[in-house]
């Protein structure tokens, strides 16, 4: 018998999914003394090298409301050629096509290592990818060029038969025509006025009348890519787009003293769903924006033009004094609604030094893109974007995009089981179905979800709602099944489906509550809980959320998340606190856990590099930390290190195992820059740096200006802050799990 | 006519009066006596019963008229006392031609006249057909006696050809000098040379009277208009000075503290020369230290000659920032061309003509110094139902194209870029204008928008904080879905009842807003319409009309037949010398102010006539009131100030300045009148009319109105004669042909075949119109070109514009100020046929061709410079059009044959002028 550790992991390496319990209390009163429900972290895409697709279409079960998958968990008749549906028992014949079936001649489906499996079906025309950049023109020239350059790389990185699309805006916007010769031609808008999408694709000639169906509907989308001017192959328009690239010019229009500059962000964006929509409805498209500031004018304006009024802070939030606030949000969130239901993705790149708006954006990204695709930096001239956003178009061991567009998650369970929402980068597709649970848990009330860009770090968490009643108990060695249909067009235009089929046994609460105890996951339940967390801060006030979570979390370890900036405001703007949150409800389950719980490594002379606690304590002159916060990347050197360098002893060849200490933290941070979206933020400091305040307002804080002297000198730095430190946290914590109000 | 010939022993008033002329014929013909002429002559040689219709006989008429007696005969012989007052006909004469179709049921007493029998034998009808076969001198062998009751002899009436060649012989041969204060410049049509003495020259104003009536009484009594026809920024001959710019430094003009009128020879210095008093309002006013200047014995300043504005009658003054907008100085004007690509503008060629011409014509902007670059920047855009702006910045390797189709809400596209100088820009100019006809080649887009069009151009101008001109290039009715939208209203059947004026009224508010908006940007709008339908030119013409702009009609519009016209307007318009965003104040002496404008502009008070474009074409009629007592010593004084920016972008005022005498005898009005400037006022007065009257009614009240001129003079200023006679002022002899032809002009009295689109456009053009152009417009020249001679440089004198006059044998030049016909009769020589158009027989003629071949001799040569040197004397290219006799193309001609009946019932000069006596008589008795 394997551990559980390994089961675990055996499972998360198939299928993708870790469940907060691996084995599910048999009733619904048991599930809800359990405190985390039963949930599972589920990544659609994860890549598996090892399977490969299989070219048919999936074989269905025939019951009109069920219609799921066969399954290695369902019971096959080879004689009768029959095979029951694990969820709702129907029995259902096999289809012609499977004639030959027999114990020895199984298809892969009902091999129980396809518990996950992926289908390529036929289903229309297949539709290039659409890349539509949404580019920002109010920048700096240096910025402006960074960008430029950027952008022409990129083109070289596209499928040369994808779609590509150019919209620039500063205080207009222009939608680029691409296939003309001669003299350049674009489509302008002015940034103020909201238009229907009816009138942006009448403006942009994409509707004729006469030749638009009865009811003024927008062309077919194979129509419209003939006669769709602004979307065009890139390798037909490659040197023209190159060209247009380089010709562009910052906003010629003047920004008087004391002002922002006009960015209608707004409206660009606007006319970019309205574009996609009127030519390439449900087809996968990405909506690239690259902005350098906050929208000041129009609808979805965040901020005004005057430089006195500073964008809004978490405090004008909670005093009720960000005007825009909640007009842009609603902008915004019909906007990404509007994009999702046609299936496009709308990705943020947002580089500058003040805050952009993220906090009313966010819900283009979060509704439609998927992890990574808000992208926050200071300038558009950094590593940190250009790297980024380079690595967007990276390709995985079969030398396709990491990306997936359109994708629709459908849930199927079995019988006691319901499931009572999602939180990750997903719409409810409003699917009311057998398996919905009335409670609703993030995004619930359905049983489908699109996801209309797919990576394969893309996780959600799904939760589920035991419904079997106490008194009608499940037989012994049942199971409960919950089967994971994903659809979705992959990079290389293929609509494909995959299908995940999982099962744990119930077990009695009461008699066996050892066994659910160790079938608990406690990394998963940590993300599972944290990102309950963060939706609920995402839409309650902060104090309140921490006080649900204290109440929740009692028995869990959530000192990390709590400090965290997804629940805690203080000292991050609302538009770091959205980029934040957007990122840890995609990652999947490693990333998150590092996101709530950093990890720390010490390089020393005395031993190999060791992980070590997120202390203060940790950070001592003869050592050099390495801190991974997922965003940041932070590399410390301690006093006495500090002070060899810059005697610069590296560069003496007797002290070259020194040169060895110092390239060691070096060579490891390399490696996660390697593989992270988005790239973190990359910072090495040393002792007494400005930048390690990164450091110190993560590690717990054990040594306090208040403590110091009783905790003595030697053993840590000390943090200046009013934050209560671990151990206060768990004192604290005792006291209250023993007290009887608890 | 000889009436000025005559020695006027018997004339009260000093000056020869013109009397009911026709009973004289010594100014035509062979039996001419100069001198004293006291043989009474019998005003009618024609036979009635030819042209009587044959009304019923026994018929009594109204008793105001009795049947004419033999006293006709005494009227006649009153003119044999060498008198001028030439007895008129009476009435019954008049009257036995019958009912005339205009002004049916106007004669109450002419059935009972008709009735009587003719007195005299019919003389031989075809005589009247071939006016060179009249014999006119034989009716003065006729006694009188027989002759009453015949038809009037065209001959015997004012003839304008005479008045004009009279006007050319006496004023003609010296300069006219503009110091001598109320007396009358010569004619439009005699050229002259001006000389500035005090007093703008003739060609920037004349006046209808230069006695003004000391007393409003006076003025109403009389009904002449009191009215001065403006053209501040007029083209002078290459012989006569254009204004001198003055500068009197930081502090601006000197002005009149109180009325702010600017320093001119009417102001009066005082003390030494220490302050001068006004001339307008009497105020006194310091003279600023820097101006100062002693005073010679005679009271006037010593520097006086030295100093434009202390001697001259125009000048201009440099402007200091004070005057400009918002109290900076002007950015240099741009001119932007919005030329319409649609469907219709792409297939009639235009397109491609003004993208060619373009290339060349940017060159020749408009520039104050011939030999620096024109300060001028140039933008484009084109639309049909969306606009497509350009970018044209230097640095660019191929323009760019920047669409806006939200042309509900119209905003520039781009800042920098759209308007460049033509000199950096070059090389993307030339290639966009390349390409534009080539990328609109095969488009399908019928529809077109036209308020946006001029919205956007307006924006442009106002991003660019600067004044400039639109040059719109438009094919058809603005249907599509935007601002400005019209339909089409085109109804013909409202012509002529009481809700014709609708026609003349724009049919939306949008465009008279848009208007207003233009005007405070300094934007002036040119229109070229090419249209193939109705267009809706009242409503269209808005904006031009109200900006100072100009429209242009090329109606069925193709490339290669009126290429030539359209391109010759086009340059002359972008080359004119023009004002930008000026204003215009008419400052008056105290006793009289101007009350009323007529021309293109706009008016936001009642005192300022705001121009965006002030060009040397635009006219500007003022009309004067009373509102105290003038005084015979000074005269009266009128100062009209333009501040206009110059199109190197210099603010300036030009100053003109007018005095004129001031009388307390009737008689000294009538006899410093100008018949043509009347009528000029006249037109516009009755063209705006029609707006928002019937048309019926503005014909009977400019009737009225002459009739009470004439009926007021005949009262007081005419010697005591019969009351049967027509008695009319040297002066405004004319008045009454060229009030027909006022009356009789497509605006007032539209034939059947005259689009409702031309009458707004004639409407329009009118009201923008000089004197001379005016005068050409109502009373064409007919040059008979067989009579030519070519050894000279003298134009053979020019005849009447009637048929009777035309000889079959001739050709004949007719030139109405926006056309040119050459009518061939049918009997025209062979060689004069050959040498004009290289065609051996009258039926040879190509009447479709539009210009004349290129003949190597005298006569064809001779010909063409004359036609050359027509067509630079109008601000707008005449095309020229070859009539042959009996072809159909004569219809249209004839119809410039103004002393005719016309097809639509205008009366004959001669009808009119019955008519007109008619009138007096009723108001005399």
């Amino acid at each position: 018998m394997t551990t559980y550790q390994e089961f675990i992991q055996q499972n998360e390496d198939r299928d993708g999914v870790r469940c907060s319990w691996n084995l599910w209390p048999s009733s619904r009163l048991e599930a809800t003394r359990l405190v985390v429900p039963v949930s599972c972290l589920f990544t659609p895409l994860k890549e598996r090298p090892d399977l490969p697709p299989v070219h048919y279409e999936p074989v269905l079960c025939s019951r009109a409301n069920c219609k799921a998958v066969l399954n290695p968990l369902c019971q096959v008749d080879f004689r009768a050629k029959i095979w029951a549906c694990n969820f709702c028992f129907q029995r259902n014949p096999f289809p012609p096509s499977y004639a030959g079936i027999s114990e020895v001649n199984q298809p892969a489906e009902l091999m129980p290592q396809f518990s996950t499996i992926e289908y390529i079906v036929q289903r229309g025309p297949p539709t290039p990818l659409i890349f539509l950049y949404v580019v920002d023109t109010c920048l700096e020239e240096e910025d402006l060029q960074a960008l430029r350059e950027s952008l022409q790389m990129s083109l070289s990185l596209l499928p040369p038969n994808a779609l590509v699309g150019l919209i620039t805006f500063g205080r207009m916007i222009q939608v680029h025509e691409l296939s003309c010769e001669g003299i350049a031609k674009s489509y302008v808008f002015r940034g103020t006025k909201e238009l229907t999408p009816k009138q942006i694709q009448e403006m942009l000639g994409l509707m004729k009348p006469g030749v638009s169906g009865p009811h003024g509907q927008p062309l077919a989308p194979h129509d419209a890519a003939a006669s769709c001017r602004f979307l065009q192959p890139v390798q037909k328009v490659d040197m023209n787009l190159t060209d247009l690239l380089g010709e562009l010019q910052r906003d010629p229009w003047p920004v008087p003293q004391g002002k922002r500059p006009l960015r209608s962000t707004g409206i660009a964006l606007s006319i970019a769903v309205g574009l996609l929509e009127g030519t390439f409805p449900n087809t996968g498209a990405r909506v690239m924006l690259f902005t350098g500031g906050p929208p000041t004018q129009g609808p979805g304006m965040v901020v005004g033009d005057e430089l006195k009024t500073p964008i809004r802070s978490w405090h004008d939030i909670q005093k009720d004094n960000a005007r825009h606030l909640k007009k842009a949000t609603k902008y915004y969130e019909a906007l990404a609604n509007r994009a999702a239901v046609n299936g496009h993705s709308i990705d943020i790149y947002a580089c500058a030094l003040d805050q952009t708006g993220l906090l009313e954006m966010k819900c283009l990204s979060n509704l439609t893109g998927y992890v990574g695709h808000i992208v926050m930096g200071d300038s558009f001239n950094t590593s940190l974007f250009k790297q980024t956003f380079q690595r967007v178009f990276s390709k995985d061991y079969n030398g396709e995009f990491r990306m997936a567009f359109g994708g629709i998650l459908e849930i199927k369970t079995s019988r006691e089981l319901k499931v009572s929402g999602a939180i990750g980068p997903c719409v409810s597709l409003n699917s009311k179905g057998s398996c919905v649970s009335e409670n609703e848990l993030g995004v619930g009330g359905t049983c489908q979800w699109k996801i209309c860009s797919l990576s394969p770090s893309t996780t959600l968490a799904l939760y589920f709602e035991v419904v079997n009643q106490h008194n009608a108990p499940i037989p012994q060695g049942g199971r409960g099944a919950i089967q994971f249909v994903t659809q979705y067009q992959h990079s290389n235009m293929q609509k494909r489906i995959r299908v995940t089929t999982i099962a744990r046994n119930w077990a009695d609460a009461q008699s066996q509550i050892q066994h659910i105890e160790a079938s608990f996951d406690q990394e998963a339940a940590a993300v599972l809980m944290a990102r309950l967390g963060v939706f609920r801060a995402e839409s309650e006030e902060g104090p309140d959320v921490l006080r649900w979570l204290d109440r929740q979390l009692i028995r869990l370890f959530m000192f990390h998340l709590r400090r965290s900036p997804f629940l805690q405001v203080f000292n991050n703007s609302p538009d770091e606190s959205s980029y934040y949150r957007h990122h840890f409800v995609c990652q999947d389950l490693t990333q998150s856990l590092i996101m709530i719980q950093p990890i720390l490594y010490s390089y020393s002379f005395y031993g190999p590099p060791e992980p070590v606690l997120l202390d203060s304590s940790s950070i001592l002159p003869d050592r050099i930390l390495l801190m991974d916060t997922f965003f940041q990347l932070v590399i410390y050197h301690g006093e006495t290190i500090s002070q060899w360098r810059k005697a610069r002893y590296q560069d003496m060849a007797e002290y070259e195992n020194f040169k060895q200490l110092l390239q060691a933290p070096l060579d490891d941070a390399q490696e996660i820059l390697q593989t992270r979206f988005p790239m973190p933020r990359y910072i090495d400091t040393e002792h007494g740096g400005s930048q390690a305040r990164f450091l110190l307002s993560k590690v717990n804080p054990s040594q306090t200006h208040n403590n110091l002297y009783a905790w003595g000198q030697e053993s840590g730095a000390p943090i200046l802050t009013d934050d209560v430190s671990l151990q206060v946290f768990m004192d604290h914590l005792k006291k209250l799990a023993v007290s009887s109000s608890a | 006519m000889n009436v000025n010939q005559q020695p006027h022993m018997a004339s009260p008033y000093g000056q020869p009066q013109s009397g009911y002329q026709g009973y004289q014929q010594t100014g035509y013909g062979n039996q001419h006596v100069p001198g004293g002429y006291p043989t009474p002559y019998a005003p009618y040689n024609g036979p009635a019963s030819t042209y009587q219709p044959g009304p019923p006989q026994g018929m009594r008429g109204p008793p105001t008229s009795g049947p004419p007696p033999v006293s006709g005969t005494q009227a006649y012989s009153q003119f044999g006392q060498g008198d001028t007052q030439n007895g008129p006909p009476p009435m019954a004469a008049l009257q036995q031609r019958g009912p005339q179709p205009g002004y049916v049921g106007q004669y109450p007493g002419q059935q009972s006249y008709v009735a009587q029998p003719p007195a005299q034998a019919p003389a031989p009808a075809p005589k009247r057909l071939d006016p060179d076969s009249i014999p006119s001198p034989q009716a003065s062998d006729i006694p009188p006696v027989q002759k009453t009751r015949h038809r009037i002899d065209p001959d015997a009436i004012p003839s304008p050809i005479q008045v004009i060649e009279d006007d050319k012989l006496n004023k003609g041969n010296e300069p006219f000098v503009t110091g001598v204060r109320g007396q009358v410049p010569p004619l439009v049509t005699t050229k002259f040379q001006v000389k500035d003495q005090g007093n703008a020259s003739p060609r920037f104003i004349r006046c209808t009277a230069y006695n003004m009536p000391c007393t409003s009484d006076m003025a109403k009594q009389s009904q002449v208009p009191l009215a001065a026809v403006i053209k501040p920024l007029a083209t002078l001959p290459l012989d006569e000075n254009g204004p001198y710019i003055v500068d009197h430094g930081e502090s601006g003009p000197i002005r009149c503290n109180r009325c702010k009128a600017y320093m001119c020879p009417y102001m009066q210095f005082i003390e030494g020369g220490r302050r001068f008093q006004c001339g307008f309002c009497s105020c006194v006013t310091e003279v600023p230290p820097h101006y100062f200047q002693h005073l010679d014995h005679t009271g006037k300043r010593v520097d006086c000659y030295d100093r434009p504005e202390l001697s001259m009658g125009s000048y201009e003054f440099l402007a200091t920032v004070d005057y400009c907008k918002n109290n900076k100085i002007p950015q240099p004007p741009a001119f932007i061309f919005l030329i319409d690509v649609s469907y219709n503008a792409v297939k009639n060629g235009m397109v491609a003509i003004v993208c060619q011409e373009l290339k060349t014509l940017l060159d020749y902007l408009p520039r104050e110094n011939p030999n620096v670059a024109s300060n001028i920047r140039v933008g484009f855009v084109t639309y049909n139902k969306v606009l497509h702006f350009y970018n044209v910045k230097a640095s660019l390797a191929q323009p760019q194209m920047m669409v806006v189709s939200d042309v509900a809400d119209m905003f520039v596209p781009l800042l920098d870029g759209f308007l460049v100088n033509v000199a950096e820009s070059r090389v993307v100019i030339e290639s966009l204008l390349d390409q534009i006809p080539d990328m609109f080649a095969d488009t399908r887009e019928t529809e077109t928008v036209f308020g946006p069009v001029i919205q956007a151009g307006l924006e442009a101008l106002k991003a660019a904080d600067c004044a400039g001109k639109l040059f719109v290039f438009h094919s058809s009715l603005p249907i599509a879905e935007a601002p400005g939208k019209l339909k089409n209203r085109e109804d013909k059947k409202l012509v002529g009842t009481d809700k014709e004026k609708s026609l003349f009224q724009a049919q939306v508010s949008f465009y008279s807003n848009l208007a207003k908006e233009c005007v405070a940007q300094g934007c002036c709008v040119d229109l070229f319409l090419f249209p193939n339908q109705y267009v809706d030119v009242a409503t269209l013409g808005v904006v031009p009309t109200s900006t100072g702009g100009s429209i242009y009609k090329y109606t069925y519009f193709q490339g290669q037949a009126d290429q030539e016209r359209f391109l010759n307007d086009l340059r002359k318009d972008v080359q004119k010398q023009m004002g930008f965003d000026a204003v215009m104040r008419v400052r008056t002496s105290t006793g009289i102010r101007p009350t009323d404008f007529f021309g293109s502009f706009y008016m936001s008070n009642t005192t300022d006539v705001e121009l965006a474009g002030l060009d040397c074409d635009k006219t500007v009629t003022v009309e004067f009131k009373h509102d105290d007592k003038l005084s015979e010593e000074t005269g009266a004084l009128m100062q009209c100030a333009v501040l206009y920016t110059s199109c190197s972008g210099q603010r300036r005022l030009r100053v003109h300045n007018m005095a004129v005498n001031c009388c307390t005898q009737l008689a000294d009005l009538y006899r410093n009148c100008e018949t043509d400037t009347i009528i000029n006022y006249f037109a516009k007065y009755a063209y705006r009319g029609v707006l928002n009257n019937p048309t019926k009614n503005v014909r009977d009240s400019l009737i009225n109105q002459c009739a009470q001129i004439l009926a007021c003079y005949r009262k007081n200023c005419a010697s005591p004669s019969s009351a049967g006679q027509l008695i009319l002022p040297e002066c405004m002899k004319l008045l009454p042909v060229y009030l027909n032809c006022v009356l009789k002009s497509d605006i007032l009295h539209p034939g059947a075949d005259i689009s409702l689109d031309d009458r707004a456009y004639l409407r329009q053009l009118v009201s923008a119109m000089d004197v001379a152009e005016s005068h050409a417009f109502f009373y064409p020249r007919l040059l008979p070109v067989h009579k030519l001679n070519v050894e000279g440089n003298a134009l053979p004198v020019a005849v009447r514009d009637s048929e009777e006059r035309l000889s079959k044998g001739g050709v004949y030049l007719l030139e109405t100020g926006l056309n040119l016909f050459l009518w061939v009769g049918a009997n025209a020589q062979q060689e004069l046929l050959q040498n004009i158009f290289g065609a051996p027989a009258f039926s040879q003629i190509d009447p479709n061709m539009t210009s004349l071949p290129i003949l190597d001799n005298p006569y064809s040569k001779r010909l063409r410079e004359i036609i050359e040197s027509f067509r630079a004397q109008r601000s707008r290219y005449m095309k020229l059009m070859v009539v042959k006799q009996e072809d159909k193309l004569e219809l249209i001609f004839k119809h410039f044959l103004v002393e005719d009946k016309n097809n639509s019932g205008g009366a004959s000069y001669v009808d009119f002028l019955c008519h007109m006596h008619k009138e007096i008589r009723q108001l005399l008795s």
